[in-house]
């Protein structure tokens, strides 16, 4: 099959690569760039292991197809972490315990990040809201939950 | 597996290009990509279209259009169109809604299309390269044609205008039991001079209980004038059996979920 070429900023560097048409961007990143945070759980949409932020909003890696994405701007999880200094949310999910297996860890993060970019100081309704297209099969939620709260708590003495 | 994509600037371009065999639209493929994903070998091609009047959202004089390629997420956060924010917010979690679009919407099958029970009790119309229909005409043809829909119109209802109620298992984002739609017209007096209800899960696709409409009119929004409709509910309806519940359960949940939402 013919290839075609892609080109995107991930984690504010240029990456361009032929890809198979019809590649889906979770491959695209995983098995030819090399970026492995997000994780393939399922494949259908329902886990969101996968999700990455596609210009600023959350997207599923797995339903979206890497040439939809020319020209975009992607976070991974594996861009968070400046200097070898871990992000704030990274920091938090490692207090709370809100990572076990690590599976599900890069897709809980990711739409966590989404939600603090956006809402600072959420409640825990907008946590649990914005966590919602996530399953976590080891921890039973409530850590994670903790993990973006505190992160989150740290934004606000930040701010002050 | 690998699907070739082909990207056009113009509808009329993507359009041709559907009518090889093999070849399907692609909206936010959250449906097709998944079904490419689990194996669907009978996807060969997607063909999607980038002309920007697809992403548009046009409101004015009562009046509310929306382009086949607008997300359930810009939807919900659209400052105009509160009164279908309950709707939008409805389909799948965050990143799904990111990523689904209207027209996609149209075509997913129960137990999805919560969005298309909303716009369905809204009297939509479906627009194409070839023109426009009704909603409830395009749904009973779903899939005969691989013609582009271009845009969803309605008339904006007034703030609560639109009922909207997802019954769902998993809290906040579940699949749906049962989805309805109603949107009501009352006279003076308080009864109902006319009323919309839509089904979803009531069918492979969104339904009208037109017997439940009839019943309702000239009747008052309490127990007493609402309990002939809930008889009647689901006359005509053949609810999907599936994981989350069987059409058994459906058919005998729906009158209670409907007598809610109308005394709601
Ligand atoms: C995890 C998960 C949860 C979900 N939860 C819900 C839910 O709660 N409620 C709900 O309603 N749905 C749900 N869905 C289903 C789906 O996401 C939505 O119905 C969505 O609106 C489909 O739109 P799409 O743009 O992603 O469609 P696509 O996958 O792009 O397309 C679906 C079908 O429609 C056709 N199509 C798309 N756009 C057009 C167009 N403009 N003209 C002609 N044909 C077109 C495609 O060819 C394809 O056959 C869920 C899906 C997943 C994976
Ligand atoms: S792998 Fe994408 S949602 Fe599960
Ligand atoms: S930590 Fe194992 S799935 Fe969440």
């Amino acid at each position: 099959m013919a290839k075609v070429p892609v080109q995107f900023t991930l984690n504010g560097s240029e990456k361009a690569e032929f890809i198979d048409s019809g590649t889906t961007l979770l491959h695209a990143l995983r098995d030819k760039i090399g970026d492995t945070s997000p994780k393939g759980g399922c494949h259908q949409g329902t886990c969101g292991a996968c999700s990455v932020i596609v210009d600023g909003e959350l997207r599923l890696s797995c339903l979206t197809l890497a040439e939809t994405c020319n020209g975009a701007t992607i976070t991974t999880t594996s861009g968070l972490a400046e200097g070898g200094v871990l992000h704030p949310l990274q920091r938090a999910f490692l207090d709370t315990f809100a990572t076990q297996c690590g599976f599900c860890t890069p897709g809980m993060i990711m739409a966590a990040k989404v939600l603090l970019d956006h809402t600072p100081n959420p409640s825990r309704e907008d946590v649990v809201e914005a966590l919602s297209g996530n399953i976590c099969r080891c921890t039973g939620y409530e850590p994670i939950i903790q993990a973006v709260l505190t992160a989150a708590r740290g934004n606000s003495q930040n701010a002050a | 597996m690998a699907l070739a994509l082909q990207t056009f600037a113009t509808v009329k371009d993507a359009n041709a290009a559907l009518k090889s065999a093999g070849t399907r639209y692609l909206g936010g493929g959250t449906l097709v990509v998944r079904a490419a994903n689990e194996g669907d070998v009978s996807v060969s091609g997607l063909v999607r279209s980038t002309d920007p009047a697809l992403s548009a959202i046009g409101v004015g004089a009562g009046k509310v259009r929306i382009g086949a390629s607008v997300t359930m997420a810009q939807i919900a956060r659209h400052p105009d169109l509160g009164a279908l924010a309950g709707a939008a917010r409805a389909v799948g979690g965050p990143a799904i809604r990111n990523m689904a679009t209207v027209g996609g919407n149209l075509f997913a099958p129960a137990p999805y299309g919560d969005f298309t029970v909303a716009l369905l009790a809204l009297d939509a119309t479906v627009a194409t390269d070839d023109g426009e229909s009704p909603l409830e005409t395009f749904l009973s043809r779903r899939g005969d044609s691989p013609a582009i829909v271009t845009s969803v119109s309605f008339t904006l209802p007034k703030a609560g205008g639109l009922r909207f109620l997802k019954v769902s298992r998993v809290k906040p984002k579940g699949v749906s039991v049962l989805s309805i739609a109603v949107v009501l017209e009352q006279a003076g007096d308080g009864t109902v001079s006319s009323a919309r209800i839509a089904l979803g899960c009531m069918a492979d696709r969104p339904v009208r209980a037109r017997a439940a409409e009839k019943a309702l009119e000239g009747k008052t929004l309490d127990q007493d004038g609402i309990a002939a409709a809930l008889v009647v509910a689901t006359e005509g309806a053949a609810p999907i059996t599936d994981p989350i519940a069987s059409a058994w359960y459906r058919a005998e949940v729906l009158p209670v979920h409907l007598g809610r939402l109308l005394l709601s």
